[in-house]
């Protein structure tokens, strides 16, 4: 096996690992949309790495999570729903990353791999990227699993019980933000919230409890990756939106088994 | 049974304004080991606002709340909304609070729905999930159980049938009940101390037993069970549609002793 596709495999399956559990809370908690928002801001990190010539990962981590933060506290404002705001925060800051790629990006960006990722060019640069974040998610998320999952069912009842909701919460907001800041390197700035939301909806028919529904969306994932890649390597199509396109399949797949519970 | 207990908990002068809102009032509460105060109240009265000022959810603007040393509460919320996207059963659920599964089935049990233990959270009934709900708050080891409508949507027969079981578990646990009820006139019977909100405590005082009440033979007749009971307000003054108080000329009956004026109430 070629070394690129090696890179990419390990890449593609880290991201997916992590993907998996944030994923389904994405599912549970609603907040697909919020996802979309994060990555869209990716390529506005992608300009202002540009701009400011700083790394460009490391612009757009630093981006993802700051808005982030600024979420987590537009969250407080009542007088437009968050909805509402997410899109005007979602399409301004794609705008604005097209915008400034188009001006100071010209010839030296590659800006069809920002939004539909480039996993066959992973370098050892981004492995050590991806592995570093799994290194921190992973174990960040088991620790917090409980809380997490308490926040999600019934917030007041979490906080009555001594959960702190806010640390609680604005964490699983972070690690969201490292994960998709990672991820446009997979699958693109228009396509991380698929890699977040398929994979945990496919396992949502297979699971019945919401540990075995994180675990199974991680191996989906992981699935999904390999089988984009497969594509991408016999019949030349782009790795990211091919393995999009298997989750989609697996996806619809699950729906075949019938589900009670 | 009732006041002899130690003070678990008790709010002095409350007051409560959420932004232009005047929510709650000097509203003064207070809970003892095992005494059942039910609040009631017409809608947008503050009940709830109240139980979560209690609870610590909200900050009082004004007043506060005094908690007996390392109080622990079993809070059971007025509805729980589970995504079916999420997989969750009910021993699930309930191992959100750390427990085991041996105590988590002795809750059930306790709760009368040990049977559904594997089932899943989002099928539940109303009723299925009130009992799963009380089975949570239980699990804390509660001194002071929080319940804020619990026999919402539950008929007749069954709130009799959830109101003895609340019953049973104050006298179980011996520990102090605060119960929001959705009716302004029906209560549970073993209510110690009624508390009629509207945005001030408008009066406050022992239910009367339903057996004896015309009004609830009049509904239900002699064959209901017991359990629930009525409570007659005696306000002396009246609420404009604003909510302000205005003075009514009718005295109060000077028959019925088991309820307080408040010092809201304006009048000799």
């Amino acid at each position: 096996m070629p070394e690129f596709l090696i890179n990419a495999l390990i890449a593609g399956c880290g991201v997916a690992l992590m993907a998996g559990p944030l994923g389904s809370f994405a599912v549970w908690r609603r907040m697909a949309y919020f996802g979309d928002t994060l990555a869209h801001s990716a390529l506005t990190g992608v300009a202002l790495g540009l701009l400011l010539s700083i790394n460009i990962n490391l612009a757009v981590t630093l981006c993802c999570l700051l808005l982030a933060l600024v979420l987590l506290g537009l969250q407080n404002n009542r007088s437009l729903t968050t909805d509402t705001l997410l899109g005007i925060l979602s399409h301004t800051s794609l705008a604005f990353g097209l915008v400034m790629v188009g001006i100071f990006g010209e010839g030296r960006i590659d800006l069809y791999g920002y939004l539909f990722g480039d996993l066959l060019a992973a370098n050892t640069d981004d492995l050590i990227m991806i592995g570093a974040t799994c290194a921190l998610v992973l174990p960040l998320l088991a620790w917090l699993w409980k809380p997490l999952l308490s926040i999600t069912v019934h917030e007041e009842l979490a906080r009555v019980e001594g959960i702190k909701v806010a640390p609680v919460k604005a964490a699983l907001m972070l690690m969201m933000a490292l994960v998709i800041a990672v991820a446009m390197k997979v699958v693109g700035v228009l396509l991380i919230t698929a890699l977040l939301i398929i994979p945990a909806a496919a396992s949502r028919r297979l699971s019945k409890t919401p540990e075995r529904m994180a675990v199974t969306a991680s191996v989906l994932g992981m699935v999904s990756i390999c089988g984009g890649l497969a594509l991408s390597f016999y019949y030349d199509s782009p790795a990211g939106p091919s393995s999009v396109l298997v989750a989609a399949l697996l996806f619809c797949l699950a729906q075949m088994r019938k589900s009670d519970f | 049974m009732s006041k002899n207990g130690k003070v678990l908990l008790s709010g002095e002068k409350l007051e409560l304004i959420l932004g232009q809102r005047h929510i709650l009032s000097g509203v003064d509460i207070k809970i003892h080991r095992g005494e059942i105060v039910t609040l009631i109240g017409p809608n947008g009265a503050g009940k709830t606002s109240l139980v979560r000022v209690v609870l610590g959810l909200l900050k009082p603007t004004k007043g506060r709340v005094q908690r007996h040393n390392k109080l622990a509460i079993g809070y059971m919320p007025q509805k729980l909304h589970l995504d079916a996207s999420l997989p969750l059963s009910v021993t699930g659920f309930l191992k959100l609070t750390g427990n085991r599964g041996s105590r988590i089935l002795e809750a059930l049990e306790m709760t009368g729905v040990s049977h559904l233990s594997e089932s899943p959270m989002h099928r539940l009934s109303g009723g299925e999930t009130q009992r799963v709900l009380l089975a949570r708050a239980l699990l804390n080891d509660p001194d002071l159980l929080v319940l804020d409508e619990p026999v919402q949507g539950v008929d007749v027969v069954g709130q009799a049938a959830l109101y003895q079981l609340i019953d049973k578990i104050r006298q179980q646990q011996n520990c102090g009940v605060l119960m929001v009820s959705h009716d302004l006139h029906l209560v549970m019977a073993a209510t110690d101390t009624v508390i009629c909100l509207n945005q001030h405590v408008c009066c406050h005082g022992h239910p009367e037993s339903v057996t004896e009440h015309p009004a609830y033979l009049e509904l239900f007749g002699h064959s209901a069970q017991s359990g629930v009971a009525v409570y007659t307000h005696h306000h002396d003054h009246d609420h404009d549609i604003h909510g302000d108080v205005v003075d009514s000329d009718a005295p109060a009956d000077p028959t019925i002793k088991s309820h307080t004026h408040t010092e809201h109430c304006n009048h000799g």
